[in-house]
């Protein structure tokens, strides 16, 4: 019996991956985010040369010096730093007190800044909208259902139609197949118009997290967004013969998406080196343009990287879909 | 102006790998008669059926619907053809009269729904999701969504495999009431009562050849007599024993014995006992011959297995 179900569990690629493949691929991921440690060096972000040079000798500690108080702070809200010292008199110290890092690194650059016993200082927790954890993991949040709703909720379906035999059915009638698909991904950008406000609003009324920019541009982002991720979704669904294996192709193509393109933790935490790579992920050009919107309030022309990227991104996976498609 | 042949083969082979499912086939249906593919499971019925619907590509062989190839005039085909696979799961939470509009919404031209539920007898389901239908209903259901572009050729593969006998009844009606509207029909089933019924002429097929070709009444007939004797003996009885008794045509082996093709039963039984009467008869019956017995006859083997 035991035998059985061990020939049937690997029979299943799957659940194999499930076991043994995501653990090792997230644990690899992660690994690579949060590398040197312990004792993990908590990000700091200073505005003086002066205190950067005395910040900098501490071993715990990751310095990096920021010219423009805008900046800096920037760095605090996308969570690369964890916390900003603004140079006295007296020193100040910006920071996040929801968030563990931040209450810790204000800590360690404290005992580092005066190692006999504390002279003034101030303390200037930032709970404003717009510059807490809450503010950036929203958007990424947001990101996150727009891929997840799009990959299933196309590639699935269509795979599905495809094993019950419809989708022969289907073309066997004189129905436009460009028509077909452009439905799926049309219901897509649809549904985003009671989506969004929903998720927007639960943000709003729970965390007052807020929509510095202009709403109709956050909207249109969001609907590339979609199309994007819609047209990913119909091309992972183009050749698959059952569902085991579009599970599997929607996992291996989100997987990626879900640890490298900033959901959680922004995506400087990962190598310089994967970073152009990061880039190109859909979900990190769509987060960054989510965020550019709804934190720092940018045009149209702040968001002109990742919405070309993403309008690429929905034009070319379409257009592979409609060619490779399987209708049989 | 139609053609004479609605539908039209020559030497369709389908290829795979080194199974040939279809292995050389020449076939042509009539404009308006309701053709047959009898044989047994595997036999290449749905892969010839598949490829007259444009669903399948040939290996090689030549194709004619309507006049027409697929490779030059697909999309005119498609509104022409009315088509039931052998299996198809329609939407389950689309409404019977959803469904039936969506198939309709795809063809220029076609019959109202309400006309095609009433034909199917599902006037009262219409506002029923299809998951909740009956196996027969749903049956009914795909054939209504063949029906529904009012097509020149209905395709059906197995319309009614695994029905109940009131629902295959409601079904065979359906085609009939198609048929007298002088449209084709090309119909694949194993099941005999089911082609002598319904259709004009039949052809029977086996490992991808036609192995018989005629109405079901012409092939019947080519058995030599229209009454089948099968008995069993107790001690030994070879099937050539039995074949020069009058009115015995034909004698083979049987499972368990022998069966007779005979034409006359009250000459050929007194014959028939009188030979076998020592070796201990443990069973005797007789029924009308069918289209069962033909492939039996042809192949050696039974039709549905
Ligand atoms: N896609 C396929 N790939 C390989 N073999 C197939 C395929 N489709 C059908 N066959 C084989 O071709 C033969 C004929 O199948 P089919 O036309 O479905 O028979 P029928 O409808 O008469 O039962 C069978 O032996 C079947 O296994
Ligand atoms: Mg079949």
């Amino acid at each position: 019996m035991t035998l059985t179900r061990l020939r049937l569990f690997f029979r299943e690629p799957g659940a194999v991956f499930w076991t043994f493949g995501f653990p090792l691929l997230l644990t690899v991921a992660l690994g690579a985010a949060f590398r040197n440690r312990p004792p993990e060096p908590v990000a700091v972000g200073v505005e003086s040369a002066q205190l950067f040079e005395t910040l900098q000798r501490d071993e715990g500690l990751r310095v990096q010096l920021f010219l423009e108080d805008a900046d800096a702070r920037r760095a605090l809200r996308t969570a690369k730093v964890g916390l900003v010292v603004l140079p006295g008199p007296p020193i100040t110290y910006l920071f996040d007190p929801t968030r563990p890092e931040s209450r810790l690194a204000r800590a360690l650059a404290d005992a580092a800044l005066h190692p006999r016993g504390p002279p003034a200082t101030v303390d200037l927790p930032v709970t404003a909208p717009g510059s807490r954890y809450v503010d950036f993991l929203i958007p990424g949040l947001i990101g996150m259902n727009i891929m997840s709703s799009g990959m299933w909720g196309i590639g699935y379906v269509v795979v599905e139609m495809r094993t019950r035999k419809l989708l022969k059915r289907l073309v066997a009638t004189p129905m436009s197949r460009a028509q077909f698909l452009t439905s799926f991904v049309m219901m897509r950008a649809l549904f985003l118009f009671l989506e969004l406000p929903v998720l927007l609003g639960f943000g709003w009324l729970t965390f007052r997290v807020g929509v510095a920019g202009s709403l109709p541009l956050l909207l249109g982002v969001a609907v590339l967004g979609a199309l994007a991720f819609s047209g990913l979704g119909l091309l992972v669904a183009s050749r698959a013969q059952n569902t085991q294996t579009v599970t599997g192709l929607i996992n291996l193509v989100m997987l990626p998406m879900f640890v490298g393109s900033g959901v959680f933790f922004s995506t400087a935490r990962f190598p310089e080196a994967a970073q152009p790579f990061l880039r190109l992920l859909p979900l990190t050009a769509l987060n960054d343009a989510m965020r550019a919107i709804m934190i720092d309030g940018a045009g149209p022309s702040g968001v002109l990287g990742p919405v070309a990227l993403l309008a690429g991104i929905a034009a070319i996976s379409f257009a592979l879909a409609l060619r490779f498609f399987r209708w049989r | 102006m139609a053609p004479a042949a609605a539908l039209r083969c020559e030497k369709l082979v389908k290829q795979y790998g080194p199974l040939a499912a279809v292995d050389g086939l020449d076939l042509e249906v009539r404009t308006g008669e309701c053709f047959g593919l009898l044989g047994p499971n595997g036999a290449g019925k749905t892969t010839t059926v598949e490829i007259f619907e444009g669903l399948n590509d040939p290996s090689s062989g030549l194709v004619e619907v309507l006049g027409l190839r697929w490779s030059s005039d697909a999309h005119a085909l498609r509104q022409r053809l009315g088509i039931s696979l052998q299996e198809t799961h329609l939407p389950d939470r689309l409404t019977v009269e959803e469904t039936l509009r969506l198939f309709r919404s795809f063809y220029v031209q076609g019959r109202p729904v309400e006309e095609v539920l009433a034909l199917v007898e599902l006037l009262d389901k219409r506002a029923t999701w299809t998951e909740k239908l009956s196996g027969g209903q749903k049956q009914r259901l795909a054939v209504a969504c063949a029906l529904v572009s009012d097509p020149e050729v209905l395709f059906l593969d197995e319309p009614t495999t695994g029905l109940d006998p009131q629902s295959r009844r409601q079904l065979w009606d359906v085609v009939l009431g198609f048929k007298a509207r002088g449209r084709t029909v090309l119909l694949t089933t194993h099941y005999m009562d089911e082609a002598e019924r319904l259709c004009d002429r039949v052809a029977v097929v086996d490992k991808g050849k036609v192995i018989a070709l005629g109405t079901p009444q012409e092939l019947i007939e080519g058995l030599g007599g229209h009454e089948i004797v099968e008995l069993a003996t107790q001690q030994p009885l070879e099937a050539a024993e039995l074949a020069d008794l009058p009115g015995v045509r034909g004698a083979r082996r049987s499972a368990d014995g022998v069966a007779l093709t005979v034409d006359q039963l009250h000459v050929a039984l007194p014959a028939v006992l009188a030979r076998v009467g020592q070796r201990g008869l443990t069973r005797l019956s007789t029924h009308r011959a069918t289209l069962e017995d033909v492939f039996v006859q042809l192949t050696g083997r039974k039709l549905r297995e």
